[in-house]
């Protein structure tokens, strides 16, 4: 039968993830020691879990309002405010989502228009360059640069705007970089952003995970942006949360209450055990993400001391929890260099070309991991580095 | 608790010079540091921590309630510092519960070892009034590792 006939092209013709390739020998070799995953490896504190056991010990099985409870996004408002420094009526200007991902293709598919070109910097997450596509946007990709610590510059956006640019994806604190923007840099990008009236999405899902003396800033907290931003963020990186499936979106009400059609239709409204998770989690979860916060900074310390005694150049990244170390001394191709690692020392990363063209002479290294799994994992890298050429363990 | 004794007594493999790229420190204060606690005895020693499920004939471990009869001037001190000195213990606390004083953590080549140990040794000291032996089945969790092997491979795969 030919399925194609069936299967809607723009769906076809999106390119599958690059890591099936390297997932697969993982399986096949067994006993491979990983560095590749992209979410926290603490458990969700125990009063966050107690939480959500305790609303399902009571009954509250149902559906949500659409929007998520409104208990829950007065608490979101609230933590907002108190971290970022900006404030989003309840009401009319938070949408809980099944993710921070559903925000994110809420608010692409609410925004773009056939035609409409996006700016997307990368390397970054895979998610916005296809669904960008899937809302027949056309994606226009902005290199960011090592010499630049991967932030973007007004000058690299300035250069890609044309009369069809809309709207600007912000994805800092970057996956997978580990890039962050100071406010200077924000104020920079957020004049540009103005001088062309465009949209921005501003991804901060890692925006709890930044090291060093500064923190996140939100660029919806920079003079006249928050009216022309779309914050996404979530409960997966900073209350290591992810199986609970729970972010949301905060932006003018114009453009929530738009999302929020979307998501009536396609997902009615958020997990209902998870928010109630939620709720405790933002009321009394602050000292748990310190908490994460300090132990993924001193992993960060380890790995990228590792990284540099290896000799590969290792640009200090300040938030998120991956390092992205340059392989292009070992004069093999991102591709390559994971391959030969994964068959010959069984340890897996993932190549920065995962995340953009750009990422080629990169691999994306993630220590959300335990600190004797990351010192043996550096050891191995390290035999592979002074012996690139070992023979292949047999699968 | 200093950070850098939460570090050693999770891992004791950690080099000086990853001590002091994690701590922010330079390797000449982390040594010092380090000689410093060894000096003061806060930094005992080390040891490797092995699941003996995993090798042949790896010996038996026993769990001991001891009760004792404290004395005058020692308290519990004194029985406790000669259950110390038996080679088979491993370890041993005062937890002064309702039903005993002392635990001790016992290994021993195999049952009969055990056994013997608490028949001739242990029970036949002065202040010892009982104990009760459990043997150990299985480990599930020792210092803080866990020897439970379903390590989730599969919930934690790969993603971006």
């Amino acid at each position: 039968m030919d399925y194609n006939r069936f299967i809607n092209e723009k769906i076809r013709t999106v390119k599958p993830s690059g890591i099936r390739k390297y997932f697969d020998i993982a399986n096949e070799m067994g006993h491979v020691i990983s560095l590749s995953v992209g979410e926290p490896d603490f458990q969700t504190p125990w009063h966050i879990r107690e939480a959500g056991i305790d609303s399902l010990q009571r009954g509250k099985t149902w559906y949500t309002p659409n929007r998520g409870f409104s208990e829950l996004r007065q608490e979101i408002s609230k933590y907002f405010e108190r971290r970022f420094h900006v404030t989003y009526n309840p009401d009319t200007q938070i949408l809980v989502t099944v993710g921070g991902s559903e925000a994110i293709d809420g608010a692409i598919r609410t925004i773009v228009s056939e035609g409409d070109e996006v700016l997307i910097p990368e390397p970054s997450f895979v998610c916005y360059n296809p669904l960008t596509r899937l809302a027949d946007g056309v994606p226009v990709t902005i290199e960011t640069k090592a010499e630049n610590g991967f932030r973007l510059t007004a000058e690299e956006l300035e250069s890609k705007i044309t009369p069809k640019s809309k709207l600007l994806i912000l994805p800092f604190p970057n996956n997978p970089t580990g890039a962050v923007m100071r406010k200077e840099h924000l104020e920079e990008i957020a004049k540009v952003v103005r001088k062309h009236n465009l949209f921005v999405l501003s991804d901060e899902i890692y925006g709890e995970l930044t090291y060093g003396n500064t923190s996140h800033i939100s660029i919806a907290s920079l003079e006249g942006m928050a009216e022309r931003t779309i914050v996404i963020s979530g409960f997966s990186k900073s209350y290591a949360m992810t199986g609970w499936r729970l972010g949301y979106a905060l932006g003018p009400k114009e453009i929530i209450e738009q999302m929020t059609k979307l998501h009536q239709f396609a997902i009615m409204s958020a997990p209902t055990t998870a928010q109630y998770a939620a709720i405790e989690g933002l009321r009394h979860g602050d000292g748990d993400i310190e908490y994460m916060r300090n132990e993924y900074n001193i992993r960060r310390r380890l790995i990228v001391d590792g990284f540099t005694r290896m000799g590969l150049t290792c640009f200090e990244p300040e938030g998120a929890f991956y390092v992205f170390p340059s392989i292009k001394s070992t004069g093999l191709t991102s591709d390559e260099f994971c391959t030969k690692l994964i068959k010959s020392r069984r340890v897996a990363v993932i190549p920065g070309t995962a995340f953009g063209d750009c990422g080629e002479g990169y691999i994306r290294v993630s220590y959300s991991y335990s600190l004797g799994h990351i010192m043996e994992a550096l050891n191995r890298i390290e035999m592979f580095i002074n012996n690139p050429d070992a023979p292949e363990i047999e699968a | 608790m200093d950070k850098l004794l939460t570090l050693l007594e999770d891992n004791a493999q950690f080099t000086y010079s990853q001590l002091a790229a994690m701590l922010g420190e330079t390797e000449t204060e982390i040594k010092k540091r380090i000689e410093d606690y060894k000096e003061k005895g806060v930094i005992k020693g080390t040891s490797t921590i092995i699941d003996r499920s995993k090798l042949q004939n790896a010996g038996v471990n026993a769990i001991i309630e001891i009760k004792v009869t404290p004395k005058a001037e020692t308290g519990f001190d004194e029985t406790a510092k000669i259950v110390a000195s038996f080679d088979n213990v491993d370890s041993v606390y005062l937890a002064a519960s309702a039903t005993f004083d002392l635990i001790a953590f016992v290994r021993g080549a195999n049952i009969q070892e055990v056994s013997s140990f608490v028949a001739k040794q242990l029970s036949t000291l002065d202040s010892v009034v009982s104990t009760a032996t459990h043997f150990v089945l299985t480990e599930y969790k020792k210092s803080g590792i866990s020897f439970i092997d379903d390590c989730n491979e599969e919930q934690r795969s790969m993603e971006l």
